[in-house]
């Protein structure tokens, strides 16, 4: 299934993109898809749990599994107001 | 849904929007952008924000808050990009017959949309920059 990964703030500045899509295998879940970005980004290595995450623009718990055509986002700490 | 702006906030508009004949209270909040964080100073603020999530999040905040306290109007304007010190970075106005609820509505919402909302600040001194929250 094909996911759509959108990054802000910090986690933009780290992967160096503001999104990406990725092919990923059925039952793939939130959580999982943190875990490979941890492996790939050095600066994430100390984040085992991830940040909060949303899925389609709602918030979700890591062992959501993706679906076909989610959108993806991870939620560094939020700072508004 | 429209609480985000790339714009300054005219904070007496957004009260406007809030008044009602029957209210006898206004309680504006303004968040303003200052010069020093955790001992560090602070020149500019840069803040970024999943639009949609936070435009739909904002949302759900402000239909909690009226259900809380029915007598109240809430109208809220969050700004992002490039801020300076002194610069308001979100305005919440909050109207009622009786000024109790206001100034609760106020708080209410202006903690919650701290703890939920999508938005992100970069702040920018003399020292270099970094996102808020992020633990390095």
């Amino acid at each position: 299934m094909r996911v759509r990964l959108l990054f802000f703030a910090v986690l933009r500045d780290i992967t160096g993109k503001s999104e990406a899509e990725v092919s990923l295998a059925d039952g793939t879940s939130a959580g999982d898809v943190w875990q490979s970005l941890r492996r790939n980004h050095a600066a994430l290595a100390s984040y085992e749990k991830p940040p909060m995450i949303a899925i389609n623009e709602s918030y979700a718990t890591p062992d959501t599994a993706l679906r076909e055509g989610d959108e993806l986002v991870f939620i560094p700490p939020v700072a508004g107001g | 849904m429209n609480f985000l702006t790339d714009d300054p906030i005219d904070s007496t508009a957004v009260a406007r929007r809030v008044l009602r004949n029957s209210d006898g209270a206004c309680v504006i909040f303004e968040g303003i952008v200052r010069d020093h964080h955790e001992g560090k100073a602070v020149e500019s603020i840069f803040y970024d924000a999943y639009r949609p999530m936070a435009e739909k999040e904002i949302a759900r905040i402000v239909e909690g808050v009226k259900k809380e306290l029915p007598d109240v109007a809430v109208a809220v304007v969050h700004r992002l990009g490039p801020l300076r010190v002194g610069d308001a970075s979100i305005v919440i106005a909050c109207s009622s017959p009786h000024r109790g609820e206001s100034f609760a509505a106020c708080r209410a919402m202006i903690d919650r949309i701290k703890q939920t909302v999508p938005i992100w600040k970069k702040e920018r001194g003399p020292g270099g920059e970094e996102w808020v929250g992020w633990q390095k």
